[in-house]
C-alpha cells in the first residue's frame, strides 16, 4: 500500500518536474529540474526492483550528466530570453502533435495482453535468492562480455571525440616545450672561463648562441612552466 | 513490482511525450533540445526496465546500462559540439545552424 502511493507519488513528481524542464524560462532552473526528475525516475527504478540501475542513474546522470548540462549553461554567455521567442507560436503545433502521439501510445498500451507462454522464452530469468546487483554482474561479464566491451568503446570514443571538438591553441598562451629542454647541450648555455689570480672578472663571456629553432623558448634558461 | 506494467508504461509514455513536445517548443535553443532527448531516453529506460521487472527477465537491465551509456556519450559530444559552435559564432540559435561552412 505504502509502495503504491510511493509510486504514485514519484510518478507524479518525475511527470511534473519533467513539464518543467520543457517549459523552464531559465535553462538553469531546467537542468535543476532535470535532476529532480532522474532523482524520481530513479526511485521509480527501486520500486521495480532494479537496484544497481536505480544508483547507476543517480551516479551517471546527475552526477555527471546533468552537471556536465548546468557546466555548459553557465559557461555559455547567451541570452536565453532571446532563444525563447516563438514559444507560444510552437505551442499549438507541439502540443498537437504530442497529444496524438501520446493518445497513439497509450491505445497501444492497453490493447496488448502479455501471452501466457512468455515465462517459456525468457533470455535471462532473474535467479532467484541472488542480489539484483549481483546476478547483474555475473550477466554482464559471462554473457553479454561483448556488449559491455561495446559500451566502454562508445564511451572511449565519446570523451576522444569531447576532446579533439573543444581542445584549442590560444595564441600567446606559453607551454612547456619539452622538447627543447632536453635537446640543450652544456655548450649552449655553459661557458668555462679561466680568470687570473687577483684580476678578477669584467666581462662575464656569454656562451656562443647557437642557432635554434624557437628563440623565446631560450630566453629563459629553458625551464619555465607553460599555463595550461 | 508493486503497480501493475501499465502504471509504469503510461509513465513513460508520458514522459516521451513531454520530451517530443520541449522539443518542438524549445525550438531555438539546443541545450533544451537536448535535454528533451535525454528526458525521451529515460523513458525508454523506464520501459525496459518495467518490462524486465514484470516478465522477471534480466536482458532489459542489461540493455538499459547500454542506453545508458549511449545518453551519457551523447549529452558530451553534443554539449562538446555547442561549446564549439558557441566560440564560433556566439549564439546557440538552432536556425543558424543551417550555414554549414565555417
Amino acid at each position: 500500500m505504502i509502495a503504491t502511493l510511493a509510486f504514485y507519488l514519484f510518478a507524479a513528481v518525475l511527470l511534473a518536474s519533467a513539464t518543467m524542464v520543457v517549459v523552464a524560462r531559465n535553462p538553469v532552473h531546467a537542468v535543476l529540474f532535470l535532476i529532480l526528475a532522474f532523482f524520481n525516475a530513479s526511485a521509480l527504478f527501486l520500486l521495480a526492483g532494479a537496484e544497481f540501475l536505480a544508483l547507476i542513474l543517480v551516479i551517471v546522470y546527475v552526477g555527471a550528466v546533468a552537471v556536465l548540462f548546468l557546466f555548459v549553461v553557465m559557461m555559455l554567455d547567451v541570452n536565453f530570453a532571446e532563444l525563447r521567442e516563438g514559444f507560444v507560436r510552437y505551442l499549438p503545433i507541439g502540443g498537437v502533435i504530442g497529444g496524438i502521439l501520446l493518445v497513439e501510445l497509450l491505445l497501444v498500451g492497453t490493447a496488448w495482453t502479455i501471452s501466457p507462454q512468455a515465462p517459456l522464452l525468457l533470455a535471462e530469468p532473474v535467479p532467484e535468492a541472488v542480489t539484483n546487483t549481483r546476478a547483474l554482474g555475473r550477466l554482464l561479464y559471462t554473457d553479454y562480455v561483448y556488449l559491455f566491451q561495446a559500451a566502454g568503446l562508445v564511451l572511449l570514443v565519446a570523451m576522444v571525440g569531447a576532446i579533439v571538438l573543444t581542445l584549442r591553441d590560444r595564441p600567446g598562451v606559453r607551454r612547456q616545450n619539452v622538447g627543447a629542454q632536453l635537446a640543450r647541450a652544456r655548450d649552449a648555455t655553459l661557458a668555462v672561463v679561466k680568470v687570473a689570480p687577483g684580476a678578477g672578472l669584467t666581462v662575464v663571456p656569454k656562451p656562443e648562441p647557437k642557432p635554434d629553432p624557437e628563440p623565446v623558448e631560450h630566453g629563459h634558461g629553458g625551464h619555465h612552466g607553460g599555463g595550461h | 513490482m508493486v503497480v501493475g506494467l501499465d502504471h509504469y508504461l503510461a509513465v513513460a509514455a508520458i514522459l516521451f511525450t513531454l520530451g517530443i513536445f520541449g522539443i518542438f517548443l524549445n525550438r531555438k535553443n539546443v541545450i533544451v533540445i537536448l535535454m528533451s532527448v535525454e528526458l525521451m531516453l529515460l523513458a525508454v529506460n523506464i520501459n525496459l526496465v518495467a518490462f524486465s521487472a514484470a516478465l522477471g527477465d534480466l536482458t532489459g537491465q542489461i540493455f538499459t546500462m547500454l542506453v545508458l551509456t549511449v545518453a551519457a556519450a551523447e549529452a558530451a559530444i553534443g554539449l562538446a559540439i555547442v561549446v564549439v559552435y558557441f566560440r564560433n559564432r556566439g549564439s546557440i540559435a538552432v536556425e543558424d545552424i543551417r550555414v554549414m561552412k565555417g
